[in-house]
């Protein structure tokens, strides 16, 4: 599954790139946020509400990336995309 | 075709509003609590609390599923008490904040979310009330309810306005409803006296207002709340 979700990530990344005319480079080593990081605030937002509906769209159910453990995290999920992939596969992996 | 979001829809100015635009060709997909008991073309009615996170992120992804967008929410489920604050119970305080504010705020999200992936020029309306400006005394939990819903409306305008979706609110007068069926006549005719035009509001003045920041050429107004009545 973690794959899978890295794939749909690196998707929402893709399509991402081509509705904002930006050119971040699509891997998992990609830095977000930070320092020589890729994305403004709102591009990130944008590209989580992207995730998120990759996320949907493969496995069928609702996801939230922004809940309060993803914002209490000492090393924040929107760090690289390799982060933001792990944590979305252990979201899908918690019993609902 | 353009889909409109509108909550608490099974009776009063909701479904008022869902006739309405469901009438002018906009798809309607309607929410609340209980069934609708009654039917319309272009409308499809949902069961849900609008505070219940889950159940609201499971409509939006129904709803994105099926429609690919949403065009315009109006965020109308909303419920009030009158009592005194000496005599009202927290349990009120907690169920009047969790469907006026924390409805309108997850409805927003969701929505200002599927607008924005979907390109389209979102409009959002929010349910604000003259009881907040008047100050009324016995509606404290609902006055700050809905002060909570003006807050909103006016920071979302600003965090949404690079995403093209407008965020306004509506702040109606007394209307003949089930909202307002246990207040006093007397209390009732006192509150009418202190507005510009002393007489009870109409669905009608409602959705007139709503129609303004519906429309295309309302893409500068943002952030306003419009009080009917001249309070």
């Amino acid at each position: 599954m973690a794959a899978d979700v890295t794939r749909a990530v690196l998707d929402a990344l893709t399509e991402f790139n081509a509705a904002e005319g930006t050119s971040v480079p699509v891997s998992p080593d990609t830095v977000l946020l930070g320092e020589g990081g890729a994305l403004d605030s709102l591009g990130l937002v944008r590209l989580v509400m992207a995730v998120e509906h990759k996320i949907e769209d493969a496995f069928g159910v609702p996801v939230s990336l922004t809940d309060e453990k993803a914002m209490s995290q000492r090393n924040s999920p929107f760090r690289s995309v390799g982060a933001l992939a792990e944590y979305a596969a252990a979201l899908l992996a918690e019993p609902r | 075709m353009k889909v409109m979001l509108i909550t608490g829809t099974r009776k009063g100015i909701g479904r008022h509003l869902a006739e309405r635009y469901a009438a002018q060709g906009w798809h309607v997909v309607g929410v609340s609590r209980g069934k609708a008991d009654w039917k319309l073309d272009g409308y499809e009615h949902h069961e849900l609390d609008v505070a219940d996170e889950k159940a609201v992120k499971q409509l939006f992804l129904d709803v994105r599923k099926t429609h690919g967008r949403v065009d315009a929410l109006v965020n109308n489920a909303g419920i009030a008490s009158m009592n005194h604050v000496l005599l009202t119970p927290l349990a009120t305080m907690q169920s009047i904040f969790a469907t006026n504010v924390f409805g309108t705020f997850l409805f927003c999200r969701e929505a200002a979310r599927l607008m924005s992936s979907a390109k389209v020029k979102g409009r959002i309306v929010n349910f604000a009330t003259v009881a907040t400006p008047l100050k009324l005394e016995g509606e404290a939990a609902y006055a700050a309810s809905k002060a909570a819903v003006v807050s909103l409306t006016e920071v979302l305008a600003r965090e949404l306005a690079p995403l093209s979706i407008t965020v306004n609110a509506v702040g109606p007068t007394p209307i003949e409803t089930d909202l307002i069926r246990s207040v006093p006549k007397a209390k009732m005719d006192a509150l009418i006296a202190r507005q510009a035009v002393p007489r009870m509001g109409t669905m009608d003045d409602v959705s007139n207002v709503i129609d303004f920041f519906l429309r295309e050429e309302s893409d500068f107004i943002t952030g306003q709340v419009v009080y009917l009545g001249g309070v």
